[in-house]
């Protein structure tokens, strides 16, 4: 039951350039992430727990694999001292450990050795910040927009949230596989690094909603129905062979923290939050349409001419004619312990995959900064950008053709 | 960046050579004295004290027993200086029992095969008798908390994700080149117990905290 699960998955991850094609693209931007599975025999019980993602390969998993329920984003400094040679050493033992560990085997060291036996689709992706090139003495291997996005005018950006030399990303379909997998990767790392930030986030339970479902965030809303399909739009997303050689195979990551206000969201009756998105919030269709994936019609007037989607509507704001502002969303909801006299600290880990953060997503965020109904109600206290370097093929350490082999 | 806790003095240590004795006639017996071959020259780890390898070659030079073994997941523990362990499981493919006598590293001026026993009603670390017995077709797993490798005074600083090389020596000579990554590890931590009367060797050679450690990557 297993294998054929694993066979089943892995099929599935590959595969989804060829459906992308096809019937996924007709769906508008429904990602290839809406895969079904044949239906064959009834699961076994612990199907979910035993599901793997491959780790070898060109690209790093973590990106284009389905995004599991649970995750951490773990960003670290950089000791000092530490050089080349030692992140060299860095990757070396983290590329042995996410080997086992995604494969549902115990880490090298592991203490915990019984935790790791259900892996759940754990994925864990490696992202440097810049002061990983500073370190490594690799300034001109650093790319240009390797680097804080541009502050917006909205934002209230907290050193807590923000920054950081290194990313570890560890995503599964259960928390004790992601738990165990950070604490693992964050202790075997300790001579040369310290944690940073850690930033955990949520999505649906793995079999609460059909497959495909576009994620819901905290307020209520459904959350990346316009968002590039892995597969069909991978120029957008990923470095090809005329990149650096370490950077082939890669992309970049932000990650923006994102509250949300939700005292102040909760007194808008319904008419009032469709208009602020110009997507309702029931079903996530465009003002102008009935389904969520109808194209939003920007031209639209109502009996009395005025737009139909509102001016400063969210869905409007974000829309682009340049197709190559668009980048790949996998955000995660958070909720945490609220600071005293308020009733909630929750938000939405705004996490985006993108070839070029500077090109493809800061011309949407200053425009989104410039005007949206939504910024009453979000603030973003947390921003980090990281390049992703491509994934550790057979017999490699991760970032070896940038640290040397 | 830790340092396994050396709890006696360095004179304390034993020094290296096992005992010609320890070359068993007969593999199995936990104990006697079959030695009626030449003791194993355990090569002694001053021929290649350059700390860690550069070039490490891996092809293991195994020419009579230890050409069957195999050493699943070796590690060994990141430390500063002084002494540290290493682990891993031992992996008899043969359909004879093997027995290991000796264990080197350039990393280290010298290593010794431990166990973990009862002494004075707590549990320590020390020299094994006799060696590491691999069953045929089985195995014999070295870890924190049992047996395991030795290595009892570093040259430098052992980094995590550096690589060692530990020479394993089979009571027939033969040798088993392993290649273990440095990890940092809190464990391991048991009082080690060496030999009461054993000094020798170790003058002038208390030098782990030597700079750098920087340079050899494999």
């Amino acid at each position: 039951m297993t294998s054929r699960d694993r066979l089943g998955r892995r099929a599935f991850l590959s595969g989804g350039a060829a459906a992308a094609g096809g019937a996924v693209a007709a769906l508008g931007g429904r990602a290839a992430w809406a895969s079904t599975r044949p239906e064959e025999q009834p699961p076994a019980p612990d199907a979910v727990g035993q599901v793997r993602t491959t780790f070898r390969g060109e690209r790093q998993p973590g990106v284009a694999t389905p995004p599991p329920s649970a995750a951490a984003f773990v960003a670290l400094d950089l000791a000092g001292g530490v050089d080349r040679v030692a992140l060299r050493r860095l990757m070396a033992v983290w590329t042995d450990d996410v080997e086992r560990l995604m494969d549902g085997r115990p880490g090298l060291t592991d203490t915990e050795p019984e935790l790791a036996a259900v892996p759940a689709a754990l994925t864990v992706t490696v992202g440097y910040g810049p002061g990983v090139f500073t370190a490594a003495g690799l300034e001109d291997q650093r790319p240009t927009w390797l680097a804080p996005l541009p502050s917006f005018t909205h934002d209230r950006l907290e050193e807590t949230w923000s920054g950081g030399d290194l990313l570890l990303q560890v995503c599964a379909d259960d928390e004790v596989a992601v738990s165990h997998a950070v604490r693992l990767l964050v202790k075997e790392a300790r001579a040369y690094t310290r944690v940073r930030w850690v930033q955990r986030g949520f999505r649906r339970a793995p079999g609460t909603t059909a497959p495909g479902t576009t994620m819901r965030n905290l307020m209520g809303q459904v959350d990346g129905t316009t968002n590039l399909v892995p597969g069909r739009d991978d120029a957008l997303v990923w470095h090809g062979e005329d990149a650096p050689a370490w950077l082939a195979g890669g992309t970049s990551v932000v990650v923006r923290r994102i509250a949300m206000h939700l005292d102040t969201w909760d007194e808008l009756d319904p008419h009032a939050r469709d208009v602020v998105m110009g997507r309702r919030q029931s079903d996530g269709s465009p003002l102008t349409g009935t389904r969520e994936h109808d194209e939003p019609d920007l031209e639209a007037t109502d009996d009395l001419g005025l737009p139909v989607i509102d001016v400063a509507a969210h869905v409007r704001r974000a829309r682009t004619d340049d197709p190559a502002e668009r980048f790949l969303r996998r955000a995660y909801n958070y909720d945490e312990a609220p600071p005293p006299g308020q009733l909630s600290d929750s938000g939405l880990l705004f996490v985006t995959y993108q070839a070029d953060p500077v090109r493809q997503l800061v011309p949407v965020q200053r425009r989104l900064d410039e005007a949206d109904r939504l910024n009453q109600w979000t603030t973003a206290v947390g921003s980090a950008v990281f390049a992703v370097p491509g994934g550790a093929r057979p017999g490699e350490v991760l970032g070896e053709r940038l640290f040397g082999a | 960046m830790r340092t396994l806790r050396p709890s006696l003095p360095r004179t304390t240590r034993r020094c290296l050579a096992l005992p010609a004795a320890l070359a068993l006639g007969a593999a199995g017996l936990l104990a006697g004295c079959g030695a009626d071959e030449p003791a194993t020259d355990p090569t002694p780890a001053t021929t290649q004290d350059d700390g860690t390898q550069d070039d490490a070659t891996q092809d293991d030079g195994a020419s009579g027993s230890a050409e069957v073994l195999e050493v699943l997941d070796p590690w060994v523990v990141a430390a500063d200086e002084g002494m540290t362990a290493a682990f891993g499981t031992l992996e008899n493919t043969g359909d004879a029992d093997v027995r290991i006598t000796a264990v080197s590293s350039p990393a280290s001026s010298v290593s010794e095969l431990h166990e973990m026993a009862m002494a004075d009603g707590a549990m320590v670390m020390r020299e094994k008798d006799g060696g590491f017995v691999v069953p045929a077709g089985g195995s014999h797993v070295l870890e924190p908390g049992g047996d395991h490798l030795m290595l009892m005074d570093l040259l430098e600083p052992l980094q995590p994700g550096q690589e060692v090389t530990l020479t394993l020596t089979a009571e027939d000579g033969s040798t088993l080149d392993v290649t273990a990554p440095a990890r940092s590890f809190s464990g391991a931590q048991e009082e080690y117990v060496g030999g009461d009367d054993h000094s020798g060797g170790m003058s002038g050679m208390d030098g782990g905290d030597m700079d750098g450690g920087g340079e050899a990557d494999q």
